[in-house]
């Protein structure tokens, strides 16, 4: 069912999640995320997906309260992103992420980019310029904001704002990016342009991406998991799950009969 | 009452259903209801004119016996000695120069406190910190004045011997703790509007809590901020009772904050405190006083809205 010649990019090992207020969002979560590959999650509203993604960068540590349980272990380092020694700020140094709705910085599009690079305390200022050439260019943005580097980021258009948001994702060369909901927000054609690039960017980084949208799994991602109620359901390469289910409820939940 | 039988009157007259009757009365009573919210609203509105009008004509029987000329490039303002000057300038420069000192101290205290508030205060800390910040406002403004006359100033005397018991200086740095509430509180609101998404796009970079709070959250919040700083500067240039208290009752020329000198403010309460007798001059010179004042403030708020508008919140 799953492919083994792919290396293992990070895997959650036995992921429980604990909000503030108790309520366990991931019930032993067993998943693995391939190298250069697209992994979708889907599942229904409040199945633990976004939670699930959050918890790879550690978006959980900024509301006091929350715990976790288990791991998510990185390859080839072995390093145990949730472990209490480990700093979260490194963690978000390797696994950057992008929002359900665009959430640029009040700055410019060029200093939106190089955020990453600032915060990395980068001085130099022809490295910078340089990121953020390459970093526009990944994100297929380059050529419609190249002579307008100095507006302000709230200028462009939602789906260029979400591939700006993507730029300055990919400007600190993270190994996983994670999207959360990327395109839900978008138009049609915004969203083909993310789903395009997003293929793109499994050549250079290993993604991870929540989706409500069947068919975006079914277009972009090369693996895909079903959760539900804070459960890993089913797990496969996105053609099995999208043909030949082996879970009654993957399969309602997929046409559409339930969710 | 009278208009709403007619009404019915008028439309009895039609075959109209008990609903539509109805209706026709419940409009009735919208109109009635809007007209005296209307009436409440313009109060205020009213007001603002009646005061301005009334400035206006007063300073108008000023300025038939001096001329704007003396008024706004003399150097002395002595409208109650037998050798009369009036020149503005004197009180403006010690309004100027309290507020500059007030400033000096509430913008970077109360901003500070802001994104401590906002960012890093725990919730605890939060609920119980504001709430004694703002019960700063309400601790009225001659318990300040005095606070500097008889605390601050013996206080500032030990470092400059040399200072004088009115002086601007700790008029000023009174004024400014004072003040340092109305920052900090409306900077707070600001900051905390920033929404939380855009946080989280920041510390997903990578970003550290400080990074986050200088990089993101307070050019976010620029014109909210910039709100804060504008109520503040209205608030020192129309501060009275500490100045008058503290900094003295010498109109004097100079931005000197260690030498004492009258405010534009100090000034009214002085020769208000006195019985002069209508339309003398003197009487007449603290409406032009007053004018002068009411024109600086809004200068400042429309400097403001400018600056506002500039930096208007657009996620």
């Amino acid at each position: 069912m799953v492919n083994t010649s792919t290396p293992l990019k990070a895997e959650s090992k036995d992921l429980n999640f604990f909000y503030a207020n108790g309520h366990q969002a991931l019930k032993s979560v067993n998943m693995p995320l391939y190298e250069n590959k697209i992994t979708a999650l889907i599942g229904p509203s409040g199945c633990g997906k976004s939670t699930f993604l959050r918890c790879f960068n550690r978006m959980h540590d900024l509301y006091p309260g929350n715990k976790y349980e288990g791991g998510i272990v990185m390859h080839p380092d072995n390093t145990n992103v949730l472990a209490a020694g480990v700093d979260p700020i490194e963690v978000r140094m390797r696994i950057s992420m992008v929002f359900q709705k665009p959430n640029p910085f009040p700055k410019t599009i060029f200093e939106n980019v190089a955020y990453g690079l600032h915060v990395r305390d980068e001085k130099n200022k022809r490295v910078i310029a340089d990121k953020v050439e390459e970093a526009l260019k990944g994100a297929a943005l380059w050529d419609e904001v190249k002579d307008r580097l100095n507006d302000l980021a709230f200028n462009l258009s939602g789906g260029q704002q979400q591939r700006l948001c993507i730029a300055r994702a990919l400007a600190t060369d993270p190994e996983i990016m994670l999207f959360d909901e990327p395109t839900s927000a978008l138009d049609p054609i915004a969203t083909a342009n993310i789903e395009e690039l997003m293929s793109e960017l499994k050549n250079k980084l290993t993604i991870l991406v929540v989706t409500h949208n069947m068919q975006q799994a079914a277009r972009v991602s090369d693996y895909t998991a079903y959760m539900y109620l804070g459960e890993l359901m089913e797990y496969g390469d996105t053609d099995t799950i999208f043909t030949r289910p082996t879970r009654r409820e993957t399969e309602d939940y997929i046409t559409g009969k339930f969710g | 009452m009278n208009t709403a039988t007619n009404m019915l009157n008028h439309f009895t007259t039609l075959p109209i259903s008990p609903r539509l009757a109805k209706n026709i009365r419940r409009n009735f009573k919208e109109r009635i209801i809007e007209l005296i919210l209307m009436l409440a609203a313009l109060s205020a509105v009213f007001t603002t004119f009646a005061i301005v009008a009334i400035l206006l004509y007063e300073s108008f029987g000023f300025f038939k016996t001096v001329s704007l000329i003396e008024f706004f490039t003399g150097t002395q303002w002595t409208p109650l000695f037998e050798d009369a000057h009036y020149g503005i300038m004197p009180l403006v420069a010690g309004t100027l120069t309290t507020s500059f000192v007030a400033l000096a101290v509430a913008v970077p205290i109360g901003t500070i406190t802001a994104i401590y508030l906002s960012e890093f205060a725990s919730h605890k800390v939060r609920e119980i910190a504001k709430p004694i910040l703002e019960l700063l406002v309400g601790v009225p403004t001659i318990a300040f004045g005095y606070f500097a006359l008889l605390f601050v100033t013996p206080l500032l005397q030990k470092i400059y011997p040399g200072l004088p018991g009115f002086n601007m200086l700790s008029a000023g740095l009174v004024m400014g703790v004072m003040i340092v509430p109305y920052i900090a509180s409306v900077a707070e609101d600001a900051m905390r509007a920033v929404p939380m998404s855009m946080r989280e796009g920041s510390y997903a970079m990578g970003a550290t809590r400080f990074q986050t709070a200088i990089r993101v959250v307070t050019p976010a919040a620029t014109s909210g901020i910039v709100a804060a700083y504008i109520l503040a500067i209205s608030r020192a240039v129309g501060e009275t009772m500490v100045v008058a208290v503290a900094a003295g009752q010498q109109p004097k020329l100079t931005f000197d904050p260690t030498e004492g000198a009258a405010t534009i403010t100090a000034y009214i309460v002085q020769v208000a405190m006195g019985d002069l007798p209508h339309a003398s001059i003197g009487y007449q010179s603290i409406f032009a006083a007053g004018l002068v004042l009411f024109a600086l403030t809004l200068c400042f708020n429309i400097l403001g809205h400018i600056a506002r508008k500039k930096y208007r919140e657009q996620y």
